[in-house]
């Protein structure tokens, strides 16, 4: 008797267990991202412009610390500072003054390198349109479920950024870079972030959903660099990447610090620029992203002793989540209907006085000049 | 980090300059060279050897025969395109031994870093500027003053920039720059800049033109300061010659200053390691240039250290009495077009006078023959002084140079007599119409003439522009002739030259007695010529060939008859 009272108790528990299993199961499978890539962009050459190597370098070693591979990520270093002649301590790329942290280390594994980084190749890595003969570490394979930060660094004014000193990217052919890795679903999540002059006008014309921004300053502001080494002589790092780095070194795999913690990196007291972001766009709240959702490869792992069966709990679960993502799952046709999800500014349009107004005066004027000179006087005209 | 925060270092310079306190100028090439070639440069000489038109008694040279040493820092990891150099002249006497001595140790101490992407050039030159020409020519492989040098064995990349030092004690009190450089030529804005920039970050005692620099910008006197030290930089590069070792660079387009150290015993002394700093400074500055120095002005003027006047706020100045010149020849040129009237009555005679037409040979002749003649008084006052030295030695108790010297007074002196005789060769009178057209030729030479020279040495230009649009806007055949004769006097070429000289000194605040003076005027002719033959300096061939034509005119057309 209290065998079987045992044995109802047992497997019922087991029951209620299998159960949870297979919500949970259906919960982590209905999740974000499976895969992260990082592309990590330094625009600049030449010595003086060391810095956005430095930036562009800890943001790489940030993203390695927690856990993104080599494999995953495109780096791209206009120039190489490392082993510039100029340079006194060779082979090393410092971000603090006094040397305290080498950010060139020794596993570095640049993809593009010197005039390898132009427009053209950054927009054919996004939107995957790379000559077959390229190699698999210089291309960004993602899917519809990577989730992609991309880091630019450079020299950039209002609406571009400057490459190579010799061209330029512009903000409308980023975004229309975007839209097109959106309609090729070559991303789920994308987090942006630029530390240049007027950041701010980098994102200003993104379209596509899904995509969060950060930028160092605002339109009309200068992004400032750090602090000079007086023994290289030249400035290490900019403010904002300088800041963004502290606070990536206390991130681990297992933190749970969110988007809002990031957007508050870097105060105007301590960058002199007032950093910008943009979440119009994202369809989570930014409260809910993980950090480690774009900066890390943090891989989901739930122990269980149970097998489960994954074919029709899991469309019973889906069909309970939001109506939306099924939408988007199932019919590839049906694109999101952007226009609803997306509240943009009203582009300021310059303004023109009312058309009527212009015919009204023209008239008038020919009013008067043939009340003056008489009517008599068409002939000469006509 | 930087020079000598290394003790071990800062002793190996005390000791090397105190050793240096004999003098060694004079050459020691074999020294040099070991010394160099000990500190781990590349070293190579080169022998040069030149003979001048004539002695030049402020240097005391003639047959000029000299080496020059220098070593080549590689940098250790860059490719050999590109190179710097340091130069320290080296004239006999214990002129300018410190700087060797610190040239030496900086070499030593440039060749333990590793922070080099351009070669350094470290260069010991004899004869200060015919040593540097001939080693500047030997590089470029170019040979434009007919220089007599052995072609350079070692040689770095294109240059990029350079300084030389004159040092002349071991106790500085202050180091002055020095930009003007020959024709007038001044190094990029950018190189003057970076001096400043370092003597504040050092915290030595800068000044140019040795003038201190005053703060009161507002007040009259600080005013007139800052004045006065423009118009020294004024009269210094009017007179179109280098006045450091760095003039010669600039013809090549390599930005080049010197630097002179003073001794004005003042109390607070600095010594041969803080201006080591500061060259390791600029130089490591230098090093880490991308491009050739080009964004900041090439044409410019400074009051102070700390300030400088643009082209933009100067030409102006010199367009507006080039506007004299033209306006006075868009007058004469309606005054021709218009034509005689008559006031009795009587036939007009209204002949369609279009004023350039010549009815006669005579008039055209009229015309050529002030202009032909005023240019062969030219060409014979530029090449009789340096030929006939030797007739006017045996004739005159003179030295070679003052017969030159002498020679060229008395050609301009033979040319104020030139429109009397240009009138008796001619049978006829001259027409009022005659001068006139001549007027207007010799007004729009001149406003060509001072155009082209403002432009290359604005300050030549705007000298010469001063003196001579005032008469000429005015001189007639009708004016007071007496008065405006001696006006013309004063105000010609050679007037100017004179009159500079004693104000050169008075804004040096060295004001000199007569005599001296005209002594002064007297080597700075025979400079102008040596320059011109030694390093191609225009001012004299300019002066004698164009200008002074160019005012003979006007003293013809003084003289009309």
């Amino acid at each position: 008797m209290k065998i079987h009272h045992f044995l109802s108790l047992f497997s019922t528990y087991f029951l209620v267990d299998g159960v949870n299993i297979e919500d949970r199961a259906g919960q982590f499978f209905s999740s974000g991202h499976t895969n992260n890539w990082a592309v990590l962009v330094c625009t600049s050459r030449f010595w003086f412009n060391y810095r956005h190597v430095a930036n562009t370098l800890s943001v790489y070693r940030s993203v390695k610390r927690l856990g993104i591979p080599d494999s995953h990520i495109v780096l791209m270093l206009a120039d190489d500072m490392a082993c510039n002649h100029r340079n006194p301590k060779p082979a090393t790329v410092f971000s603090h003054k006094n040397m305290e942290l080498n950010v060139y280390g020794d596993d570095v594994e640049v993809d593009y390198r010197g005039y390898e980084v132009t427009v053209e190749n950054f927009l054919r890595i996004l939107t995957g349109r790379l000559p077959p003969s390229t190699p698999r570490s210089k291309r960004l394979l993602s899917d519809d479920r990577s989730n992609i930060l991309i880091y630019l660094t450079g020299h950039g004014g209002n609406g571009f950024l400057k490459f190579q000193d010799s061209e330029e990217i512009s903000n409308v052919e980023l975004a229309d870079a975007f839209e097109q890795m959106w309609q090729k679903r070559r991303y789920n999540e994308l987090l942006f972030i630029i530390d240049t002059c007027q950041g701010a006008s980098m994102y200003e014309r993104f379209y596509s959903p899904n995509l969060m921004a950060l930028a160092s300053s605002q339109v009309g502001e200068d992004s400032l660099s750090h602090q000079p080494d007086l023994a290289i002589g030249v400035h290490l790092m900019d403010r904002y990447t300088f800041y963004l780095l502290e606070f990536l070194e206390d991130i681990h795999p297992a933190s749970k610090t969110n988007m809002n913690d990031l957007f508050k990196v870097c105060p105007k007291s301590q960058c002199v620029s007032t950093p910008g972001h943009r979440t119009d766009l994202f369809l989570r709240d930014p409260g809910s992203v993980l950090i480690t959702d774009f900066f890390g490869s943090v891989r989901k792992v739930e122990l269980t002793m149970e097998t489960i069966n994954l074919t029709d709990p899991i469309e019973q679960l889906e069909s309970a989540e939001s109506g939306e993502l099924q939408k988007e799952m199932h019919t590839y046709a049906d694109q999101l209907p952007v226009s609803e999800i997306i509240h943009q500014k009203p582009k300021q349009k310059d303004w023109h006085p009312p058309d009527g107004f212009i015919l009204g005066l023209w008239t008038l004027i020919l009013l008067v000049f043939f009340q003056t000179y008489g009517v008599k006087h068409l002939k000469h005209i006509f | 980090m930087g020079l000598l925060s290394d003790p071990n270092r800062r002793r190996a310079l005390i000791s090397l300059l105190t050793r240096l306190n004999t003098p060694i100028c004079g050459m020691p090439v074999e020294w040099l060279m070991k010394t160099m070639q000990a500190k781990g440069l590349e070293v190579f000489t080169q022998r040069f050897s030149r003979t001048l038109p004539f002695p030049d008694e402020n240097k005391e040279r003639y047959m000029v025969r000299g080496t020059n040493v220098y070593g080549i820092l590689r940098a250790p990891r860059a490719p050999r395109t590109e190179a710097l150099v340091l130069s320290a002249p080296c004239s006999p006497g214990d002129n300018n031994n410190q700087a060797v001595g610190l040239l030496l140790g900086l070499a030593e101490y440039f060749r333990n870093q590793i922070y080099w992407a351009k070669d350094i050039i470290f260069l010991v030159n004899e004869h200060d500027l015919i040593g540097m020409q001939a080693w500047l020519e030997g590089y470029h492989h170019t040979n434009t003053t007919g220089m007599d040098w052995s072609p350079l064995q070692g040689r770095g990349g294109s240059i990029q920039a350079a300084l030389s030092l004159e040092l002349s004690s071991d106790i500085i009190t202050s180091l002055d720059l020095v930009l003007e450089g020959l024709n007038g030529q001044l190094p990029n804005l950018d190189l003057a800049n970076l001096f400043y920039a370092f003597c504040q970050k050092i915290g030595v005692l800068c000044t140019i033109q040795g003038k201190l620099q005053r703060n009161d910008w507002d007040s009259v006197s600080g005013y007139s300061h800052a004045v006065q030290t423009m118009m020294l930089m004024v009269m210094k590069q009017a007179s179109g010659r280098p006045w450091g070792d760095h003039g010669l660079f600039l013809r090549y387009h390599i930005e080049a200053a010197t630097i002179k150290g003073v001794n004005s015993f003042r109390q607070y002394k600095t010594d041969a390691t803080t201006i080591g700093r500061l060259l390791e400074g600029m130089y490591r500055k230098l090093n880490n240039l991308l491009e050739r120095l080009h964004q900041s002005y090439f044409f410019y003027l400074m009051p102070s250290l700390s300030h400088f006047v643009s082209i933009g706020y100067y030409m102006p100045a010199f367009g507006l009495l080039a506007v004299i010149l033209l306006l006075r020849a868009l007058d004469l040129w309606v005054q021709l077009s218009t034509p005689p009237q008559r006031t009795e009555d009587g036939v007009t005679d209204i002949e369609p006078v279009r004023g350039t037409h010549f009815k006669t040979v005579a008039d055209l002749l009229s015309l050529l023959t002030p202009l032909v003649i005023s240019h062969l008084t030219g060409v014979a006052l530029y090449m009789l002084p340096i030929r006939f030295q030797e007739m006017a030695v045996e004739h005159f108790p003179v030295s070679e140079t003052e017969a030159v010297v002498l020679t060229a007074i008395a050609v301009y002196t033979a040319g104020l007599a030139l429109p009397h005789n240009t009138h008796r060769l001619l049978s006829g009178e001259g027409t009022e119409q005659g001068w006139r057209v001549l007027k207007l030729v010799a007004v729009l030479y001149l406003a060509v003439l001072l155009g082209c020279t403002a432009l290359i040495n604005f300050s030549l230009g705007f000298i010469l522009a001063l003196t001579l649009v005032p008469v000429a806007a005015f001189v007639t055949p009708h004016v007071p002739k007496v008065l405006s004769a001696f006006i013309l006097v004063i105000l010609s070429p050679a007037c100017t030259l004179l009159f500079s000289v004693f104000f050169f000194q008075e804004l040096q605040e060295m004001p000199i007695s007569f005599q001296d003076g005209w002594l002064l005027f007297l080597s700075v002719i025979s400079q102008g010529i040596l320059d011109h033959s030694l390093y191609g300096s225009l001012v004299y061939p300019l002066i004698t060939l164009l200008v002074y034509p160019c005012w003979l005119l006007f003293w013809n057309i003084l003289f009309w008859n």
